[in-house]
């Protein structure tokens, strides 16, 4: 075979290679048009029409109706407290399992529990609390028998704001430890031997060297500690049922059963949903782009 | 012990007591079906439940449906965007990361509109066409993950070199997808599908609002109408979740010692 010859065949191969890429690559993103795109901008097209098709923006409107607006602010309540303490307990998980000495297995325990715990979520989460923290639940009968704290006749409620934002805590803060744990691992020994030699304590260290490098890290991670938390649904309705009314299960009796009477109010309701978690992920990708300048 | 080794420790200690507690309890309330004695009765009645079986075996078989697919869409992509369409990389990440961006129940709320029965796809309106949508949402929700595991696996290896090397032992794309490739990314693949398996067994919200008879909606069921078996099944629901992560530390380890012997 001339070189030109075998020059022509390398060619030929590699763009019929091209062609097969192509062919390769289509399945996935067909799929995704059908399963990810479409149902979504469908949606996104309905929020902005009425009844009969046409474009309106009453939707939106709608969605400032007290019942629905006290919805969306128990959910952004719950998503941001459980976000906020999930982040902030799960870093000091992080720092004392990535820096605190401790020997190597229970290091390796945590990661591994971390990535159970941050997986148990839904139904069966919701059960495991109320045998826990429920009425009749073991740590309530404890208290109440052994110390004699009745803790529902002092306020507390498993099914409300805080006794959800506890539940959630159990998947938010092993999650927050998963995410942290490199950033935390980015922190260099030489840095605080030498914040230290230069006089630092503990709470200078942290303000001026640790905190200033972690804060993206942190504060992105945080953001996606809240989507997660906000579109939850399943823990929150086998807790509550539908007592608690939080936007996701007032999306699911509307997807049920059209309680609101309008179908195009359950798009805006939807679309408002996007909207939230769309804004703290792009937060989260921009800030850990910050952050990934510091590890390494 | 110097001071921040202690303060680890009672950081640890705080974070068990929160972290097992509800287990302890769980167990403890799962064994109270009897009155006056602990038994295992709450835990036979419900392996013995038909229901639970039917459930559970549907949505085991879903969810190996949902690892399958998964896998056959996301290893050639991956694949071909790193050996030759890398410009599509970015384009293929951003559509990974829809599901986490995209609410579940959302998601299913847009699947009831455009595949209802009078739409041009009317997968909701037979048994096997939800069966359908419902393995295919599954595949959605579980692609950040098995991208992500699949990708990092692909990095590892030599994709350029190991494709040459076989095309020139004349070997066709789909032979050196599942001869070359997919042998090489096996610990990663299977990391993926084991947390497939976790997010897919319990889920909830697309199985119950598709109204299929899955796992998800039959804890709901039961949560709403027993006292103790609940208990049993999050015990049971745990254990599953823990045997999968377990699987993927195991394999995780086996890839790495295979490596460096």
């Amino acid at each position: 075979m001339s070189l030109a010859q075998s020059l022509s065949t390398a060619q030929r191969r590699s763009s019929s290679g091209a062609l097969v890429a192509w062919l390769g690559v289509a399945p996935f993103f067909v799929f995704a048009a059908l399963f990810l795109v479409f149902p979504s901008a469908l949606l996104i097209v309905g929020a902005f029409q009425d009844g009969t098709g046409a474009f309106t923006l009453v939707n939106f409107a709608e969605l400032f109706t007290p019942s629905i607006r006290a919805a969306y602010l128990i959910s952004l309540e719950v998503s941001a407290a459980s976000a906020v303490l999930g982040a902030i307990f799960g870093l000091l998980v992080a720092y004392a399992a990535v820096g605190g000495g401790l020997p190597i297995w229970l290091r390796s325990a945590v990661a591994t529990f971390s990535g159970v715990a941050s997986n148990f979520a839904g139904v069966p989460l919701a059960f495991a609390f109320l045998a826990t923290l429920g009425r009749a639940g073991l740590v309530t009968a404890l208290l109440r028998n052994e110390l004699d704290v009745d803790i529902y006749r002092a306020g507390f409620n498993l099914l409300s704001f805080w006794g959800l934002t506890l539940t959630y805590l159990y998947f938010q803060i092993p999650l927050m430890v998963l995410i942290i744990t490199p950033a935390v691992e980015g922190l260099r020994r030489e840095w605080r031997e030498a914040a230290e030699s230069l006089g630092a304590g503990a709470f200078d260290y942290w303000r001026r060297v640790a905190f200033p490098v972690l804060w993206p890290s942190l504060v992105g991670a945080t953001l996606l500690l809240f989507a997660n938390a906000f579109g939850a649904v399943a823990t929150a309705y086998a807790l509550t049922g539908s007592s608690l009314n939080i936007v996701t299960i007032l999306l699911y009796a509307q997807i049920r059963g059209d309680v609101l009477h309008n179908e195009n109010l359950g798009y805006a309701i939807a679309l408002g949903m996007i909207a939230l978690t769309a804004l703290s992920n792009i937060g989260y990708i921009w800030l850990r782009a910050r952050a990934d300048r510091w590890v390494k | 012990m110097n001071r921040s080794t202690w303060r680890a420790w009672t950081v640890i200690a705080f974070a068990a007591v929160y972290f097992i507690l509800p287990l302890i309890a769980t167990f403890e309330f799962s064994l109270r079906l009897l009155r006056g004695q602990y038994s295992f009765e709450a835990y036979r009645i419900v392996l013995g439940d038909a229901k639970f079986q039917a459930s559970f075996l549907y949505s085991t078989v879903l969810a190996v449906l949902t690892i399958v697919i998964g896998a056959a869409l996301v290893v050639p992509t991956a694949y071909w965007l790193q050996l030759r369409l890398r410009k599509l990389r970015p384009v293929a990440e951003f559509i990974t990361l829809l599901p986490l961006v995209i609410p579940a129940i959302v998601l299913v709320f847009g699947y009831l509109h455009l595949y209802n029965s009078s739409s041009f796809l009317p997968l909701t309106a037979s048994e096997r066409g939800a069966d359908a949508l419902l393995t295919f949402g599954y595949v959605t929700l579980a692609l950040p993950y098995m991208y992500r595991a699949v990708d990092t696996g692909l990095r590892a290896i030599d994709v350029r070199s190991l494709t040459e090397a076989a095309e020139s032992l004349g070997a066709g794309p789909t032979t050196i997808l599942l001869r070359v490739i997919l042998p090489n990314i096996r610990v990663a693949v299977l990391s993926g599908a084991f947390l497939t398996f976790a997010i897919v067994i319990g889920e909830f919200t697309f199985a119950s609002l598709l109204d299929r008879p899955a796992f998800g909606p039959y804890l709901q069921l039961i949560g709403a109408n027993r006292a103790y078996e609940p208990a049993a099944l999050a015990i049971i629901a745990f254990l599953v979740t823990w045997a999968c992560m377990g699987l993927i530390n195991v394999v995780g380890r086996r890839g790495a010692a295979r490596r460096t012997t």
